[in-house]
Order: structure tokens, then C-alpha cells, then sequence
């Protein structure tokens, strides 16, 4: 009973106090935490980019990962993927009383260590505990700011005809690791999640060419969400190839046996950058030289005809519309 | 070898198409019964590379499409007892029956899960043994028999609170329907892959034989269909009709006996109705009087009322393989995977459903 989280935890009082010592100050350690005031207070000058986003995936540890890493790269990659250097998080936890202090803590470590990786600090946060049943073990929240260097505009409005569409890697590998841990459901399999942090990356590919049209990270809905997003705010069409898709065997595999295609399956470390075809190149070479980018290709592009359309030509060298996703394909998967 | 990427190269189906374009010579018909071969040929734009001599209509191989109302207000009809639970695979959960659907019901209070084997619902009902779980069975030959499983395991350990809802249907008796009913004039038929890997290729010997119509089953990767409409072409173009098996590494003629003989020991043949079909006879699958305790049609006292069917929905002409979605004044308007009306745009093996996903007929 001992190291379970209860109501009291989240009361205010005590043992709320001490949860945050032991568990939160200790892990998150910076001046601004350190100073338990109400709010973090710091100067920041340029343009902000400003994010936020709810994790409820289930269950909170899948391979690959966890809710906390999940919870720190989200909204890393939110911010990064409209141009900006991701700078300060905060995090507020939803607790269902009865969750293990031991899971809560490696959950806390995880967000630091995640967060250590992509130079952001966790500057101010908050804790509720709620009854059993009314949460399901724990839910994130976190919201984030960074600033967008001069000379960057990045919007899913900017794709123009001709422009290049790179994919940073292979698709669907977090939707099938997190699916194959549900309990109704498990399977074995030896994937694992690619939730990471592409704020680097994002820099990286900056650095190789400023004029990046477009970013997006093909979270749920997958890759045919995405580009469909791109394609309608930009109004253009988006022509891509089934056969420069990378898609690992497993993903392959799971998807013919549970009946999706691997296109809308949700991915937590994968970008999409639509690029004017003369910075195609570089800009492919710079994110394949990130460990995050290694399996980067270009897949398809831009296109005048079909406005707010994604065709894809099939590797029998027919053409098919990509749809956006319908209904939910997989509840809770981040 | 490699089972999904190995048959998915663009070299080999090259090939295979240019041969088909090479040997076809007549034009040919012919229909794929299965839903999952009508996914597959939409996907990869199949009807896209293939000569204009060969026109591919799709055929009544959906389970959940086939389901008539009658079945499906049953279903719900049961789901709105207290403390019943019902188990279904998830594409029922959005057909809607007469009045509502599963997935309404449920919003408004009904116990419906969505299970992915039969084996989940027994070990649900084995956890609430104060609690009725009810399994709607849907399915073609490929599912009867884990639903027997389910019923000879719920036997053995005498689990007294898990019933199933028979809507099972049979293939080969549905075939015999539409082509009796001379609607279609077919000059093939693309065999179902997995009902094939249960009840192996004899029972379309039939086919062959007495409607001189070639059979060839195929597995589901792009090129086994390509491989199956090449097969289907060189016999037309012989003048011979057999029965061939283009999914050698899934199907074997004789079957998988042992699925069979658990079949044939929990069910029995019995009439039964399909959309857009009406009744067939001995198309069907009824538990065995041995069983009927399992039975839940006789465990409840349920009334569902009349049926009506949504109007202006020509699903039933779809299956039939007499209309296309496109004939149809619903689809793509009234009729969306968003809001569907028929069964055929909610089921993700549905002929309306590939039409509107993969945009059959778009020039891209």
C-alpha cells in the first residue's frame, strides 16, 4: 500500500508537498522549479511559437517508450514543427489514485531525461490525484514555448506546386508497438515505438535550407491525415508513391493481420517537410544525417491539379486517392 | 520468403500484367466474391491495369454488407437487455438496422464490446458469470469455425452464460443463387482465399462443371490477384473451366479438415437470409440441437419488430454485382464512411466503401 498514490497526494496538503519534493524538484532540478512560486518567470525576445497537448495512451509504458517521453516529445515536436527551438515545458499530471509511486517515478525520469535530450526545461507544472475509474492510471498534460528564428515561416499553407515531399522515415511504427501491448489484443513483435524529439532535426534540416515550406509530424491519423491537411490548407494536390514509402516487414505484417493500412497508423517521431525541389537534396542529406532522419526519402510532390487531393500511384503503377482517416482506427494511442 | 513485400513488387507484376494484356483475347467478366479481394483490387488500382477486355465486377463476399436486418435488429434487440453484454467484431457496431445501430444503442447505455476473437467473449463471459455474453457470429466459412471452438470450449468448461447469434452464411450456396438467378453474366470467378483455406477448392467444382464458369481462388497481395485474372484469362481463351488455385501457400484442395469436422460438429446447414438476396436456402449455419442451449435466438424472448430499409439503398443490387455505387444516387452524398446509410459504405471490405476510399475512377 505503501508506495501507491492516493487522493491525499493531490490534496494540497503534506503529502502532496512531499510528492513534489521527492518526486518532481528532485528528477526536474532547475532554478525555476526550484523556486516553488506560482508561475516560472523569464524573458524571452523574437517571434514565440506556443503549443499544448493532453497524453492519455494506453498503457503508459509500451516498448519504445512511455507516457512521459510521449508527453515531453509531442509538444517538442509541435513546437519544432512550425520552426521554433523548443525552450520551456510545463507538465501537469492527472493521476488515478492507486498508480505505483515506483511507475509515477520512472514516468518523472523518463520526461527528464527526454527532455535533457532536446534542451528544454520543465519550468513549472501541476498534480491532481482523482478517484479510481475517473482516470485510467495517468494523463499529461503539456504545454510549450520556443522561438521561431528570424527568417523562418513555416505553415501548413506554404506547399507550391513543384515543391518536393520528404518523409523523415519508415510509418506506423508507434500505432502497431502501442497496439500490440493492448491487453484484448497483445501480439509479439519485436517493434518499437519511434516516439522521439525532432526539435534537432528540425534544426538541422534549417540549418541546410531556411526556406522549408512546410513541417508536420503524422501523429494520429497518420501519414494520409497529414498530407491531406497539407494539401487542403495549401490547396494543392500532393502526388506520392507507394513504393518510396518506408514501411518496416513488422508494421507490414501487423496491419495485413489487424486489417489497417500502415499509412494511417499514427507515428510520434516522424516528420513530413514539403521543400522547394531545388533544397530537395540538401535538405534530405542534412535529416539523413540525423540519427532521427537516417531512413529519410523523398516520396512524391507537389501538385497544381486535384486542389486539397493526395493521389498515390501504387507500385502496379496505378493511381489511387488518399483519403483522410474515418473514425478512430486505434482509441488511445497517445 | 517474405509473405506481404515479396508480392507486392512492381518487376513481378509487371510481368503478369503484360502477359494478361498478351494472352486476352475475348471479353470476360468475371467477379471477385470476396470483400477482401475487392479491398485489394481497389487499393492497388487493379481494374486501372487491366486490357479493356476484362470488366471485374465485385460480388456478395462482406459479411457485414450480407447481413440482412431482420439479423441485424436481433442483434440490437438483444444488446438492450439488462445485463446482457455484446461481443461483436468492430464493423458491426456502425451498420444501421431498422431504427438504430449497435454503436447508438451503446451510446445510450447498452453493455457492446468490441472483441477481436470469439476467445475474448468467452473469457468475458467466464469474468461476469452474473452477466449474459452474447456473440454476434457474422462471418463466411473463415469464421464458423473459432465460433464453434468457442462453443466446444464453453462445453467442456461449462460456461452457462455465453450464448452466440447465428448469422453465419455459406459461400458456395450464394454463388449457386446468383448465377441461377442469371442477373450477371460471369465468364469467372475469383474464389474467396481464406473461406478456401477452410473448406478447400472442391466445393467450387460445381462451378466449373455445370455452369462451365473457370474458378481460380487467390490469396490477397496484388500480384496473387494479378496472378488469378491471368489464370482466369488463359483458360477462357483455352475454352476449358476448372477450378485452379492461384494461393497455394494459404489453400489447399481438401481444406483444413479439422476447422471443418468443428464446424460440422457444432453447426448445420439451415436456410438463411441475405441482403439484397432474400432467403437461400441451406446458405446458413444453425447450432446443432446438441447445442442449442448456446443458442441465442432461444435464450431470449426478443421481438425486434418489422424491418424497414433505408430508402433509396441499393446495397442489395451492389451484392448482387447488377449495380455499381456509382448507380447510385446516396453514394458519396447522403452516403459517406462518415454517415453511411448502407451497410456496404460502413464495412472496410464494403464494395461502396473501396469505390469512396480509394476513389475508384479518378484520373490522378
Amino acid at each position: 500500500m505503501k508506495d501507491k498514490i492516493l487522493l491525499a497526494h493531490g490534496s494540497g496538503g503534506k503529502l502532496a508537498h512531499e510528492l513534489v519534493e521527492k518526486s518532481f524538484l528532485k528528477a526536474l532540478a532547475n532554478p525555476f522549479l526550484a523556486k516553488l512560486d506560482d508561475s516560472a518567470v523569464f524573458n524571452l525576445s523574437g517571434r514565440l511559437a506556443f503549443t499544448t497537448d493532453s497524453y492519455v495512451v494506453s498503457p503508459i509504458f509500451f516498448p519504445g517508450g512511455d507516457i512521459g517521453k510521449l508527453a515531453v516529445c509531442g509538444t517538442v515536436n509541435d513546437l519544432a514543427m512550425s520552426g521554433a527551438k523548443p525552450l520551456y515545458l510545463s507538465l501537469s499530471f492527472i493521476i488515478e489514485e492507486g498508480l505505483p509511486q515506483s511507475e509515477l517515478n520512472e514516468i518523472v525520469d523518463s520526461v527528464q531525461k527526454t527532455a535533457q535530450e532536446v534542451g528544454v526545461e520543465i519550468v513549472t507544472g501541476d498534480t491532481k490525484v482523482v478517484h479510481r475509474g475517473s482516470a485510467d492510471k495517468l494523463f499529461i498534460n503539456t504545454a510549450g514555448v520556443g522561438i521561431i528564428p528570424e527568417g523562418i515561416d513555416i505553415s501548413g499553407i506554404n506547399a507550391r506546386p513543384g515543391d518536393k515531399v520528404i518523409l523523415s522515415g519508415t510509418i506506423g511504427d508507434h500505432g502497431i508497438a502501442v497496439l500490440s501491448q493492448r491487453e484484448s489484443l497483445s501480439f509479439s513483435t519485436q517493434l518499437k515505438s519511434d516516439c522521439a524529439p525532432l526539435g534537432g532535426l528540425v534544426a538541422e534540416m534549417l540549418a541546410a535550407s531556411p526556406n522549408i515550406h512546410c513541417l508536420r509530424d503524422p501523429t494520429r491519423g497518420g501519414l494520409a491525415t497529414t498530407l491531406n491537411e497539407l494539401a487542403k490548407q495549401s490547396k494543392v494536390s500532393i502526388r506520392i508513391e507507394e513504393e518510396k514509402i518506408p514501411v518496416r516487414d513488422e508494421v507490414l505484417g501487423a496491419c495485413e493481420m489487424l486489417g489497417f493500412d500502415p499509412l494511417y497508423v499514427a507515428n510520434e517521431g516522424k516528420l513530413v517537410a514539403i521543400v522547394l525541389p531545388e533544397d530537395a537534396d540538401k535538405v534530405l542529406k542534412a535529416m539523413q544525417e540525423n540519427y532521427y532522419g537516417k531512413d529519410a526519402a523523398i516520396i512524391g510532390e507537389v501538385r497544381v491539379e486535384h486542389p486539397g487531393r493526395v493521389v498515390m500511384k501504387t507500385c502496379l503503377g496505378s493511381s489511387r486517392i488518399i483519403d483522410m482517416l474515418v473514425g478512430d482506427l486505434l482509441p488511445r494511442i497517445c | 520468403m517474405k509473405f506481404i513485400t515479396e508480392f507486392r513488387r512492381s518487376e513481378l507484376a509487371e510481368g503478369i500484367i503484360s502477359q494478361i494484356h498478351r494472352k486476352s483475347k475475348t471479353p470476360a467478366r468475371f467477379m471477385e466474391f470476396c470483400g477482401g479481394h475487392t479491398v485489394t483490387i481497389f487499393r492497388y488500382g487493379i481494374r486501372q491495369v487491366l486490357p479493356k477486355t476484362i470488366d471485374m465486377v465485385s460480388g456478395p463476399g462482406c459479411p457485414v454488407c450480407v447481413t440482412a436486418n431482420a439479423d441485424l435488429d436481433k442483434a440490437i434487440a438483444l444488446a438492450q437487455i439488462p445485463d446482457v453484454i455484446i461481443t461483436t467484431f468492430g464493423d458491426m457496431l456502425k451498420v444501421p438496422g431498422s431504427h438504430f445501430s449497435l454503436q447508438e444503442v451503446k451510446a445510450d447505455g447498452a453493455d457492446v464490446r468490441m472483441v477481436y476473437s470469439t476467445m475474448d467473449a468467452l473469457n468475458l463471459a467466464e469474468r461476469n458469470p452474473a452477466k449474459s455474453v452474447v456473440f454476434l457470429g457474422i462471418g463466411f466459412e473463415t469464421t464458423a469455425p473459432t465460433i464453434a471452438a468457442s462453443i466446444l470450449q464453453a462445453e467442456e468448461e461449462g460456461i452457462r452464460n455465453y450464448y452466440v447469434l447465428s448469422m453465419h452464411k455459406l459461400c458456395p450456396p450464394v454463388i449457386r443463387a446468383i448465377l441461377d438467378s442469371g442477373e450477371v453474366k460471369l465468364h469467372g470467378l475469383i474464389c474467396p482465399g481464406h473461406v478456401s483455406a477452410i473448406i478447400g477448392s472442391h466445393p467450387w467444382e460445381f462451378i466449373a462443371r455445370d455452369y462451365g464458369i473457370p474458378c481460380v481462388v487467390a490469396g490477397f497481395e496484388p500480384t496473387d490477384v494479378l496472378q488469378c485474372v491471368d489464370m482466369l484469362v488463359a483458360q477462357i481463351e483455352n475454352g476449358e473451366s476448372n477450378v485452379e488455385i492461384a494461393y497455394r501457400r494459404g489453400v489447399r484442395p481438401e481444406g483444413n479438415q479439422q476447422a471443418l469436422k468443428c464446424m460440422e460438429q457444432v453447426f448445420e446447414p439451415c436456410p438463411a437470409q441475405w441482403r439484397g438476396m432474400g432467403e437461400v436456402p441451406d446458405s446458413g449455419l444453425k447450432l446443432r440441437k446438441e447445442y442449442q442451449h448456446f443458442d441465442a435466438e432461444l435464450a431470449f424472448d426478443i421481438d425486434p419488430g418489422p424491418t424497414h430499409e433505408p430508402r433509396g439503398c441499393i446495397c442489395g443490387d451492389i451484392l448482387r454485382g447488377v449495380k455499381t455505387p456509382l448507380d447510385c444516387t446516396l453514394f458519396g452524398k447522403a452516403c459517406t464512411p462518415e454517415y453511411p446509410i448502407g451497410p456496404c459504405m460502413v464495412s472496410s471490405e464494403g464494395t461502396c466503401s473501396a469505390y469512396y476510399l480509394y476513389g475508384e475512377g479518378f484520373e490522378g
